[in-house]
């Protein structure tokens, strides 16, 4: 090759670096972590994609992601507050620590799980690592989380009300425990739902049912007190009360008839154990996930 | 040099359902088990690309080109066999495939890139070029939606070649804007041979892939049936056209297809100064008889000669009216023959086709291409194409 340009061989010995031999056997795992880590600039492209084109010709834009917490803040405060007088003090901050991750949660994997079919004029046409495809979609989700965690912080200062800054730490493993579940379910769906559509609508059921068997407008006492710690079972129960406890902070509330729990008085080690078996797990989740995505991504381009 | 592409022994099934079975119910219905037929759109498909190398792929519609090409590029996996890559790659298989409406022409090239592969960085390194080349300007701004399809066609073009690909992949991409345009696109896929990459490209068009191929491979249902040098793989896949009786596309409805055979031109032979060389020299002169056979008498004929380079490009296309030799009344057997008094051609092979037609070029009588060559061999060291004779004069001035 003698004339070729500076920055084609830049590129030659970069990919002699990576050794790349581009076969056409399935990549494992490993190799398809790679992948998208080196295809993250994509990945940031795809997620401002994602929200540009969203807002891009309504008038209120961002706003829209902060009236959906708020709209659900209003009627669940009318419900369980006003009617059925449940009696949590300060109840605004209590559900919004636990519906800001339970929307991160939904909307991330709604999102993902059809990020695949949604694109498929994309997946047809062009090579790059699929899995970027719900993990856009989760980090689309991820920026309205971040703008909705700056609502909720301000709504903190302007109550003046103090989180128990002892376990607000908590919040930061929690957020990853999350992230690792979401991204592990999301790849899997994702690539289940094209050859299967029925999943996405499976999921919308599923997610209903799962956010009123999580303690987002209750509390975790309330279940656990009958069926005990079974209901960590549940993983998203690990992560909501992880955040509750970070946020929120009050274990209990005095009323006529003695104090009432709210969220488990336990140390931050109880609190870190909870996530980090569910970390585990979601890990090893993710793992298969990634095995799945690259069995199904085989027939991926005909099938959409 | 290496191979850039090692296609091996790749086959690909494809699995038809009457009735495409999305829901769960269907397959709860039939035990997860869902009728199909099979498909097989490639049959152990074995091709090797080396580095530097353009290989046209041809086909008829459905022959299998577009899913080789996809499984090349990564997009599907074959069932069997296995490609290897080596090299940064671009694939057009559609232009500005990723584009999104809702999106400026900007923020398409920012997206685009990274599709492709490029950092923010690289892209903004190269953005007016890509600008430019897509003769975009006025437009970047706006919302791609409003783009004509040329313009979105223009742009993914734009952004494809300047991602600087090691190997391109292009899949009938070419036909896209007016004709300047396309000018463009074939100068820039020149210049990316001149630097040495290597290049995959399907294409219908038979004079793309005389002009650019170094090789052109030969896909019919599926099935490599030959891989060649442009001109013979030309002739292969119209002759495969032809058995599945399905209808040409015009650049291979070339004259030969609908010859007469009025006047058929039964052979030809070069003859060189030296006969006993199978070669001329730059500036010697040497012929080239053809014979015809006319079963009936035709007054109106004219032979015609076409001699073009290796890469396919006409030097020299004339025939009998336009010297002015009168041919006259042809019955039976007969010969013609066109003197060239000094070859003006440097080393080289060079194809000749023939062909007969009537006097207004309306009626084609026979064609033969492919078969006969010039061959130029230069003692010399002088290098180069076309064969100037030159004389040096030498104006000392002694002080």
């Amino acid at each position: 090759m003698p004339h070729v340009t500076n920055s084609l061989r830049a590129s030659n010995a970069r990919d002699a670096l990576n050794a790349r031999e581009q076969g056409s056997r399935r990549p494992g795992p490993f190799r398809r972590a790679g992948d998208v880590w080196r295809y993250r600039e994509l990945l940031i492209n795809l997620t401002r994609k994602e929200l540009k084109v969203k807002y891009k010709n309504s008038a209120l834009g961002f706003v829209w992601s902060l009236l959906n917490p708020a709209l659900y803040l209003v009627v669940f405060y009318l419900v369980f507050q006003v009617i059925l007088q449940s009696g949590i003090p300060y109840f605004p901050i209590y559900l919004l620590s636990g519906l800001l991750p339970w929307n991160l949660f939904s909307t991330g994997l709604g999102g993902g799980t059809t990020s695949i079919t949604s694109n498929s004029g994309l997946v047809g046409k062009v090579w790059f690592p699929r899995e970027i495809l719900p993990l856009a979609s989760i980090g689309a989700a991820m920026v309205h989380f971040f703008l909705q965690m700056l609502v909720l912080g301000g709504a903190l200062i302007v109550f003046r009300y103090a989180p128990s800054w002892e376990y607000v730490i908590l919040v930061i493993p929690a957020l990853v425990t999350l992230l690792l579940f979401l991204t592990a379910l999301a790849i899997a769906l994702s690539a289940i739902n094209v050859y299967l559509r029925d999943t996405e609508h499976l999921l919308e059921l599923t997610m209903l049912a799962w956010f009123w068997i999580t303690p987002i407008v209750y509390t975790y006492d309330q279940v656990a007190d009958r069926i005990g710690s079974l209901y960590l079972l549940n993983p998203m129960v690990s992560i909501v009360i992880a955040f509750q406890r970070g946020i929120y902070g009050r274990t209990s509330y005095d009323t006529a008839a003695g104090p009432v729990k709210i969220i488990p008085d336990a140390s931050v080690w109880w609190y870190l154990r909870n996530l980090a078996v569910v970390s585990v797990a979601s890990a090893a989740l993710l793992l298969f996930a990634l095995w799945i995505f690259g069995r199904l991504e085989d027939n991926l381009a005909e099938e959409i | 040099m290496g191979a850039a592409i090692e296609i091996e022994q790749v086959s690909k099934r494809f699995k038809l359902y009457r009735e495409k079975p999305d829901s769960l119910k269907e397959r709860v219905i039939r035990f997860g088990r869902i009728e199909h037929d099979e498909f097989w759109a490639l049959h152990d498909v074995d091709l090797t690309v080396d580095h530097g190398q353009t290989v046209g792929l041809l086909g008829h519609n459905g022959s299998g080109k577009s899913t080789l090409l996809k499984c090349v590029a990564g997009i599907m996996r074959p069932t069997t066999g296995s490609i290897r890559r080596v090299g940064r790659m671009a694939a057009l298989l559609e232009l500005g495939a990723g584009f999104h409406g809702d999106l400026t022409g900007r923020e398409n090239i920012f997206l685009n890139g990274s599709i492709l592969g490029l950092s923010r960085v690289e892209v903004l390194r190269v953005f007016d070029d890509i600008v430019a080349f897509a003769e975009l300007e006025e437009f970047i701004d706006n919302q791609v939606k409003h783009y004509s399809s040329g313009m979105a066609a223009r742009l993914g073009f734009a952004i494809a070649v300047h991602v600087e690909p090691e190997i391109l992949i292009i899949d009938e991409v070419l036909a896209v804007g007016d004709e300047a345009f396309q000018r463009k696109c074939l100068d820039r896929i020149k210049q990316f041979q001149r630097e040495g990459r290597t290049i995959l490209l399907v294409t219908h068009a038979a004079d793309l892939v005389r002009q650019i191929c170094d090789r052109a491979a030969v896909l019919d249902q599926g099935r490599l049936i030959t891989v060649a040098p442009p001109g013979e793989a030309v002739l292969a896949f119209r002759d495969a056209l032809l058995k599945r009786g399905s209808e040409l596309p015009d650049e291979l409805n070339d004259p030969s297809i609908h010859a007469t055979k009025a006047v058929t031109i039964t052979g030809a032979g070069v003859a060189y100064a030296t006969p006993d060389r199978a070669h001329a020299e730059p500036g010697e002169p040497c012929s080239i008889t053809l014979r015809y056979h006319a079963p009936d008498p035709i007054d109106d004929v004219v032979f015609a000669i076409n001699i073009f380079d290796q890469a396919g490009n006409l030097l020299l296309g004339t025939n009998t009216r336009l010297i002015g030799a009168e041919i006259g009344r042809v019955e039976g057997d007969g010969s013609v023959t066109f003197e060239i008094e000094h070859l003006p051609l440097m080393d080289g092979i060079y194809p000749v086709h023939l062909g007969s037609h009537s006097w207004d070029g309306g009626v084609s009588y026979d064609h033969r291409a492919e078969k006969d060559v010039l061959e130029v061999l230069s003692h010399t060291q002088t290098h180069g194409t076309v064969y100037f004779p030159m004389h040096v004069s030498v104006d000392h001035q002694p002080r």
